[in-house]
């Protein structure tokens, strides 16, 4: 089975976060990037498919040039290669316009599985997966906290917010998974060595056949107007327990109406 | 008027809070039409609430095909009442399925998409807390109509009682729209507690609880007060309480308007999915916590202590 992992760099979402005060994208250039944590649960779920089944795992990537070292940090879990499609074109692009090129390169890719994060922690969109499969006329599977491959057919356990669903359907198809679904290994230090020397393809849109007009700014569906920090709250009172601390707490509660 | 698609999310056939907050915020759009997706018999049940609540209309899609296969059969049908009712905005809660028939939708349509809006002015533009709460950003779709999902708890449901005009829609689901088959949906622990990510009270353990044992202390408190129970990502990898109620960067984000933090640090984490509460209190052992300098009111000390005296005293004074 040949597996396709999306992976996205994103700022370190532990370390402050910011938007370019000029054309309001993420600011990439002063954080701290890393991949999108639920991107490495995808990629351990691949290792693990790969491990009972066989078959390839490619890493794809859409992003400045930057997210190479994301990249290679990918590769030193375990998969084979890696596809990062980088244009200087995709700069400001909106998720309909990315969710495009992502298709055009899982298109050219022809995997039985396409697995991803159930969400960036930048974005925190959720869209990605199902605009993908729209696309591509493939099933989705999304929101996995556990998922089982028997031949050509999945099953997912998918977490909703009153308990859980089961989901089949046939390959080709796209999962994407929480990080309920497995623990994730650690690179090790072969592991390291050796995704410096992996096969790293790159990908500009001319290759996928899309216009630069089609992403970008200049093709957005939506546009940020306008950006500002929240003002930081305020911590209030806070007091010592001193043997009266939950009679305290209710009588600040009251006060408020909570009780 | 115009019409604003409103798409009702509903749970054992009631209506979710979320969906009223929707249709209070079409009202200042235009004329709501709420769009009932589900098998058939649903909308009947929803119709009284959404009257209550403001929908002119109702549009009740109702066919195994809607439930038996996950989300594309949702999309399909409301991308085509949008081809056939052309609405001034397409509005949707901003959940798991919220988003996800959005974001097909958004394809079917080549139309742009803003999720985790807390409000829409009359002109379409919208507002997001993005960031964990820190950053707050103004944005329009610039491609189609407003397709918003709005995150629950960001608009105050106001009933403006009307009869809604019912009308049945022809559902169509196409092969390509039934890839991936529902087998079966599982209910885990619903019990009475309110949703998570609706609750106007949540109260949430972290490491300091201690143990899945210790939890029922913080469900004592939450049932005293009505309110969810919530849990920070180590209460939920240390197996104290199930994932699913994890609040933060990796689990849900809420916005009550009391947010109760046990035994919780408050590391950047946790606060990405609570920090937009109107009101937080902590207690925590640590006077160093990181939650002190986002609670209203905060109280150093033992929660073992602390917490039985409050759920003894919020007792006596009902």
């Amino acid at each position: 089975m040949n597996i396709v992992v999306l992976v996205k760099q994103v700022p370190d979402s532990g370390s402050e976060r910011n938007l370019n005060a000029d054309d309001k994208t993420v600011d990439r250039g002063s954080a701290s990037n890393v991949i999108n944590e639920m991107d490495e649960y995808a990629i351990e779920e691949a290792l693990r498919i790969q491990e009972a089944h066989g078959g390839e795992v490619t890493i794809l990537t859409v992003g400045p040039e930057q997210a190479t070292e994301s990249i290679r940090k990918a590769l030193s879990m375990g998969p084979d290669k890696a596809v990062h499609v980088v244009d200087p074109a995709m700069h400001g692009s909106c998720a309909l316009a990315t969710s495009k090129v992502l298709a055009a390169a899982i298109g050219r890719l022809n995997p039985d599985l396409v697995l991803s994060g159930a969400e960036s922690t930048d974005g925190r969109v959720q869209a990605m997966p199902h605009m993908i499969a729209e696309r591509l006329g493939i099933a989705a599977l999304t929101g996995a906290r556990k998922l089982t491959v028997d031949g050509s057919t999945l099953t997912v356990e998918r977490q909703t917010d009153e308990g859980y669903e089961v989901l089949t359907a046939s390959t080709p198809a796209l999962v994407s998974v929480w990080d309920t679904i497995n623990e994730v290994r650690y690179p090790s230090f072969k592991g390291i060595m050796a995704a410096k020397k992996k096969p790293v393809e790159t990908l500009s849109l001319a290759d996928l056949g899309i216009a630069a007009e089609e992403v970008g700014a200049a093709g957005a569906s939506s546009a940020v107007l306008e950006a500002g920090k929240r003002p930081p709250r305020q911590g209030g009172v806070k007091v010592s327990d001193e043997g009266d601390g939950g009679v305290k707490l209710v009588e600040f509660l009251a006060s408020e109406k909570f009780v | 008027m115009s019409e604003i698609l409103v798409v009702v999310e509903h749970s054992g056939g009631a209506v979710k809070k979320v969906t009223l907050e929707l249709l209070t915020l079409a009202r200042t759009l235009g004329e709501p039409a709420a769009v009932v997706l589900g098998g058939p018999g649903t909308a009947s049940e929803l119709t009284d609430r959404l009257g209550e609540y403001g929908a002119a209309k109702i549009y009740a899609a109702e066919h195994a095909d809607v439930t038996g296969y996950l989300v594309a059969p949702k999309a399909a049908v409301v991308a085509k009442l949008v081809a056939d009712t052309s609405p001034a905005a397409v509005l949707l809660a901003s959940t798991q399925e919220g988003k996800e028939i959005a974001a097909r939708l958004a394809v079917k349509l080549d139309n742009g998409l803003l999720t985790d809006v807390v409000d829409v002015a009359a002109d379409g533009t919208a507002t997001q807390v993005v960031f964990a709460g820190s950053t707050i950003v103004k944005s329009a779709v610039t491609r189609g109509l407003p397709l918003v999902t709005l995150r629950p708890n960001s608009v105050t449901p106001a009933p403006a009682p009307t009869t809604p005009q019912v009308s049945t829609v022809d559902v169509q689901v196409g092969e390509k729209d039934k890839l991936t088959t529902v087998v079966n949906r599982v209910t885990e622990q619903k019990g009475s507690r309110p949703e998570l990510t609706e609750a106007s009270i949540v109260v949430s353990g972290g490491r300091g609880v201690g143990s899945a044992d210790n939890f029922k202390l913080v469900e004592e408190l939450a049932d005293l007060m009505g309110g969810a129970v919530g849990a920070s990502r180590a209460a939920t990898d240390s197996g104290f309480y199930p994932h699913q109620f994890q609040v933060g960067q990796t689990g849900k984000t809420v916005s009550p308007q009391l947010y109760v933090a046990l035994g919780i640090s408050g590391a950047i984490q946790h606060r990405a999915g609570m920090q937009t509460s109107k009101t937080i209190v902590a207690v925590n052992k640590d006077p160093e916590a990181p939650i002190f300098e986002l609670a209203d009111f905060g109280v150093v000390g033992d929660l073992f202590s602390v917490v039985p005296q409050a759920a003894e005293e919020i007792r006596k004074r009902k």
